[in-house]
């Protein structure tokens, strides 16, 4: 029996690089290999991507074991869209890391850190692909434990305490959701997603069945840091190295959305989670009131990290929003959301990084006057921030347009004119690093004079250009995620 | 009183976790809370072991000797050893399912079924085949043994982190960390303003 084996390499390919990289041992070796790893596994996502678009679901059965004894890979709309895009991320941020791994990571550690950044990617990836829900168990794992691992290579003393404490609630949140897990497991003897979708009692209201929901779901928002359980996340995102901050901000939490989206949607339907629990008015709390604490936290930030981490904590409220409203098009929304915010903070944070590296700080005072210094990064950074606050014409436009309509049409009024009334907070964070780069005198003397790098420049560049023509043309955006979030609600 | 200890596993998990909750929480030792993390972990293995556990079920490996009367004795075709290995694996099979059931009763009639495993009689005679074997449910024990790595794998990197933690600020006391932290932003915010002081000034003296 033979199947296309796109699927496994998918996850083998990088799991198996990482160990080769260490083994090999060189500086040079490891960062080119990861490289190529990285953008070899772009290809095939964009193979599978390809192939789903026109084959329709594809179903590898890991050595030919069937469900349900076996473990199977579904590559389906929402899986390959997702991957596609996470592996995207990864391979730019790994070509843009070079010099600031260099300038940031200890260099006896820098083979280490391109190896555990491929388990990383291993880790997120294979959290997509799977149909197994122990599998998103090992792989949430894989991928927690390796950005422990990097955030804690940061040059700062407090990078390890900031990586603990992730590693303290992020266990904690993991092991809720293993609960949560074995629960689902004693009631239908299969750990299947297809085959759970299938044998749940939801009309039975049993307890058991609420209480795994519960704690899968509060498992996922640790990780994917809603409100007030986010407090591991600005720390993190701090004192990290800039290229896994970049990482690590524009895919991780994006997976644990899309891990909750696969389990409302694939595994206890959302006529369960939206009419037989309360759980889109609760989203819709907690989402309204991360978007606002956050933003307003992120206004009073004198790190920029640090700023733009808590404008990630609210940026996850407006997915959050979107999956609330329990609709095909706000489903939509929040998808678009996921692709088009990891593109906009994954090139804002490469564009911060670039600063670190020239000037050796990531505080406001780093950037003032940084259009003159450095014109090429500030007019990224001014691009990446307005994208972010949803200007017209850039890919955040197209969300919270998205979001808004979709507010509008599943009769949320209240909530579309807190959404836009809290793009107003986004204007004052963002405007504040706008000000510093276009309007003030530089302050800091820089550790190295002129632009960035050529390697960063022109990868940040991509980025933050992706993001203006995403705004502009929609097809992979929006267009993708509309066709997942019709796929996963059945609308056709 | 059934609920009590018929559920007796289940409520020891529950103590392991809640316990090993609240030292996460409570502790600001860190590693005590590494320790907490550990017990809150181990609660869940348990909690897996359990529901695999079916009552009067063995290991779910096929005896020797009956493997052995099953070749001979019962189907007597000992020439077609290929079928003759193939029966014990189907009826394995068929008992992962039996177990998986069990499981799934287990879950809302967890007291029911610990009565119910009293009348059966586990290795009643010699010559029983396989069928008349209860199995325990292999699978959730499996998955825990991945989750005890995981969890392996975590203990071992929070350690090496507060061994790093401990080097850099001297100690493990989160509070006495903190104190160091707050130290250093006061100092990075004076910095700040001196620099801000400093560029005024010169602006001053350069206008």
């Amino acid at each position: 029996m033979s199947q296309p084996a796109w699927p496994i390499a998918m996850i083998v390919l990088p799991m198996l690089a990482a160990p080769v990289l260490v083994l090999v041992g060189s500086r040079r070796f490891s960062q080119f290999g990861a490289i190529a790893v990285s953008w070899g596994m772009f290809a095939i996502a964009s193979q599978l991507l390809q192939s789903v678009q026109e084959q329709g679901i594809i179903r590898y059965h890991i050595g030919g074991w069937l469900p349900p004894y076996g473990i199977e890979y579904v590559v389906d709309p929402f899986s390959s869209y997702v991957m596609w895009f996470v592996s995207f991320i990864g391979a730019i941020v790994v070509t843009y890391a070079g010099r600031s791994v260099e300038d940031e990571v200890a260099e006896n550690k820098q083979t280490l850190f391109y190896a555990t950044y491929l388990l990383c990617i291993t880790g997120l990836l294979g959290m997509c692909i799977t149909g197994d829900l122990f599998n998103v168990f090992v792989f949430l794992e894989i991928s927690s434990l390796s950005s422990y691992a990097l955030i804690s290579l940061g040059k700062s003393r407090r990078a390890p305490l900031a990586a603990l404490q992730y590693l303290i609630v992020g266990t904690v949140g993991a092991t809720f959701f293993l609960i949560g897990i074995g629960l689902l497991y004693q009631m239908t003897g299969t750990l299947n997603m297809a085959g759970l979708a299938e044998r749940l009692p939801r009309e039975s209201g049993s307890r058991t069945l609420i209480v795994a929901f519960s704690m899968m779901t509060v498992g996922l928002f640790v990780k994917m840091a809603v409100f007030p359980l986010h407090t591991w996340l600005p720390n993190a995102y701090c004192y990290a190295p800039s290229a896994v901050t970049a990482m690590i901000a524009a895919t991780s939490t994006k997976i644990s959305i899309y891990a909750f989206i696969r389990l409302i949607y694939t595994i206890f339907t959302d006529r369960f989670a939206f009419d037989a629990l309360p759980l889109g008015e609760e989203l819709a709390i907690l989402a309204l009131l991360g978007i606002y604490v956050a933003s307003l936290a992120a206004i009073f930030q004198d790190d920029v990290k640090r700023l733009l981490a808590y404008s990630s904590v609210a940026q996850i409220g407006y997915m959050l929003l979107g999956i609330s409203f329990n609709t095909s098009d706000g489903l939509a929304a929040a998808q678009s959301h996921l692709f088009n915010h990891a593109i906009i903070k994954g090139g804002l944070f490469m564009a911060v990084g670039a600063v670190v590296y020239q000037t050796g700080s990531c505080h406001l005072d780093a950037f003032r006057g940084l259009s003159r210094r450095m014109p090429y990064t500030a007019m990224a950074m001014a691009i990446g921030l307005l994208a972010l606050i949803g200007v017209p014409a850039t890919a955040g436009f197209v969300t919270k347009w998205m979001l808004l309509t979709s507010a509008i049409e599943s009769g949320n009024l209240v909530i579309a004119a807190m959404m836009l009334l809290s793009s107003l907070l986004a204007v004052v964070y963002c405007w504040k690093i706008v000000e510093a780069m276009y309007f003030a005198e530089p302050m800091i003397k820089p550790r190295r004079l002129g632009d960035a790098p050529r390697s960063m420049i022109v990868t940040t560049g991509l980025v933050i250009g992706l993001a203006v023509v995403l705004g502009l043309w929609t097809p992979w955006s929006a267009g993708l995620a509309t066709q997942a979030a019709e796929f996963l609600t059945g609308v056709r | 009183m059934e609920e009590y200890v018929g559920l007796l596993n289940y409520w020891v998990v529950i103590f392991l976790m809640m316990t090993g909750f609240y030292i996460v929480i409570g502790q600001r030792n860190l590693i005590k809370s590494i320790i907490g993390l550990n017990i809150f972990q181990t609660s869940v293995f348990l909690m897996y072991i359990t529901m695999g556990k079916v009552s009067g079920g063995t290991a779910p490996i096929i005896p020797p000797e009956r493997f052995e009367a099953m070749n001979h004795g019962g189907h007597g075709h000992g020439s077609d050893l290929h079928a003759d290995h193939a029966t014990p694996h189907t009826h394995a099979a068929e008992h992962a399912d039996h177990a998986a059931e069990h499981a799934e009763h287990a879950a809302e009639h967890a007291a029911e079924i610990t009565n119910a495993g009293a009348t059966v009689d586990p290795g009643a005679d010699g010559d029983l085949i396989a069928d008349e074997l209860i199995y325990s449910n292999p699978l959730p024990s499996v998955l825990m043994l991945t989750a005890i790595v995981v969890g392996i794998a975590t203990t071992a990197l929070a350690l090496a982190l507060i061994v790093r933690i401990r080097e850099d600020y001297g100690t493990i006391e989160e509070d006495e960390i903190l104190e160091l932290d707050l130290a250093d932003a006061k100092r990075e915010r004076a910095e700040s303003l001196r620099r801000r002081d400093e560029d005024f000034a010169s602006r001053a003296a350069a206008s």
